[in-house]
């Protein structure tokens, strides 16, 4: 068998929803095996169909809970969905536990379900380099809803929105004052904020600080005021179960918003202007440092600027001038 | 650069037994090893285990069971990923674990038994010699 046919092969068993074919591809982009880009050239033709949902919000604040609960009110609509959940690797050792699924799996028997849980690997944005390939794998596994579980975050990880249409900012009540509502960041980016663990005092102050900050707003695409849903209750089944469905429903309110305007077009577009400029880092970068550690150029580099007989910025200019002498134009 | 592959473990705790102090300190020796480890907490039913090491990719699964169920559940595990074309994930057992039943539960395809006073040393240096690292 051809290697093209092979990755064909491999790209229309993702297409019918085979699970290991998926998870295995996921595996490869994540370490980052060369035939596994191959493989996505040709499911990339069949993505793009899926919603994609961020959950985001600090450790603790409840979004596997959370997430868990979509995953529910979402099958109750007959819809599929396809979770990434990321946790953080160790900076010392790169080991990681990845405990998201332990929330999710009530769902590990339901074919209507896939959760992949993934390592930062030392990304800092909240979310995994690997991420927008996996994206792509479920989107071509014709997920509906794909359900993006980051890191628990801080103030900075808003990488999600890079990749996410709707964007789900969980709080929980008493972590601050309203002057860390005001701060740049994550309190920026949601398209919904979740008051979750609403049951516990400071709930109605919390809700009014996002109210008076969404005040200040110079003003919301599409008129979309990013709504506020209080969820409580995680131990009684029923009004929990109403509350996250209420958050199901706000969530498809959005996208329907996004498909009525223009702005599926342009989330879209940034989308993709990232991504082709990650792939040409890629396909330019890697292959240069390959060949300077293959060759050993690396090590002689390190070591001439170890010993100020160089400059990095020079040595830099120097290989980047080289090589792209010789791309063929 | 060859890119090492990073090796992925399960730990799971499969039938009616919350007693999860033992899977998670190997949890968390595994990931001071350098392992990505994913942790499906208690009462799994094997059919729940074989799905998610499946969605999961993982190497290797690590069973845990104190309830005295191992000689039923362990296997099933094994059969269940059998079923699903996922035989090549290695899976290794751990617990209350009688040594009488070591033969039965080696016939049924788990490759190892730890039990009580195993040192985490050891059962690390199974897996590096038995799976990688």
């Amino acid at each position: 068998m051809t290697a093209s046919s092979n990755d064909r092969e491999k790209a229309n068993k993702i297409r019918e929803g085979d699970v290991r074919t998926a998870s295995r591809l996921i595996r490869n982009l994540e370490d980052k095996i060369p035939e596994a880009k191959t493989t996505l050239k040709h499911i990339f033709r069949h993505t793009g169909k899926a919603h994609i949902i961020g959950i985001t919000g600090s450790p603790g604040a409840g979004k596997s809970t959370i997430t868990d609960a979509l995953i529910a009110a979402y099958r109750r609509e007959g819809k599929t969905v396809g979770v990434l959940a990321v946790d953080p690797s160790s900076p010392f050792t790169g080991g990681a536990i990845l405990g998201d699924r332990i929330r999710m799996q009530r769902h590990a028997e339901d074919p209507g379900v896939f959760v992949r849980s993934l390592a930062t690997r030392g990304a800092l944005g909240g979310l995994s380099n690997a991420v927008g390939d996996a994206i792509h794998v479920l989107d071509a596994m014709g997920k509906d809803k794909i359900i993006i579980e980051t890191v628990g975050t801080g103030q900075q990880e808003v990488e999600i929105i890079n990749y996410a249409h709707t964007v789900v900012v969980l709080l929980v009540p008493g972590m601050g004052d309203e002057i860390q509502a005001l701060k740049a960041g994550i309190m920026e980016i949601a398209d919904i904020f979740v008051i979750n663990k609403a049951d516990r005092p400071g709930a109605k102050q919390l809700e009014s600080i996002i109210s008076s900050l969404l005040d200040m707003a110079p003003g919301f695409p599409g008129g979309w005021r990013p709504p506020t849903v209080k969820v409580e209750n995680v131990f009684e089944s029923a009004p929990f179960n109403e509350r996250t469905g209420e958050l199901r429903e706000t969530i498809d309110k959005h996208y329907q918003l996004l498909i009525e305007s223009a702005l599926l077009g342009d989330h879209l577009k940034r989308k993709t202007l990232m991504e082709i400029q990650e792939a040409i880092r890629m396909a330019i970068i890697e292959p240069v440092l390959q060949d300077l550690t293959r060759t050993g150029r690396l090590e002689e580099m390190t070591r001439r600027i170890m010993n100020k007989e160089a400059d990095p910025y020079s040595l830099a200019e120097e290989a980047a001038g080289s090589y792209l002498k010789n791309i063929p134009r | 650069m060859e890119k090492k592959r990073k090796i992925r473990i399960m730990i799971a705790k499969p039938g009616l037994d919350g007693h999860d102090r033992g899977a998670r300190i190997l949890a968390r020796f595994f990931r001071d090893a350098g392992y990505e480890v994913i942790y499906t907490g208690c009462h799994q039913t094997p059919e729940q285990i074989a799905q998610a090491a499946i969605q999961e990719d993982v190497d290797l699964v690590g069973l845990s069971c104190l309830s005295g169920a191992h000689r039923l559940l362990f296997p099933q595990v094994v059969s269940q990923l059998k079923a699903h074309g996922a035989e090549d994930i290695t899976v290794i057992g751990g617990g209350i674990i009688p040594e009488q039943d070591f033969p039965l539960l080696a016939e049924a395809g788990i490759k190892a038994i730890f039990t009580p006073g195993a040192s985490l040393e050891s059962i690390l240096q199974w897996v590096l010699d038995n799976v990688g690292g």
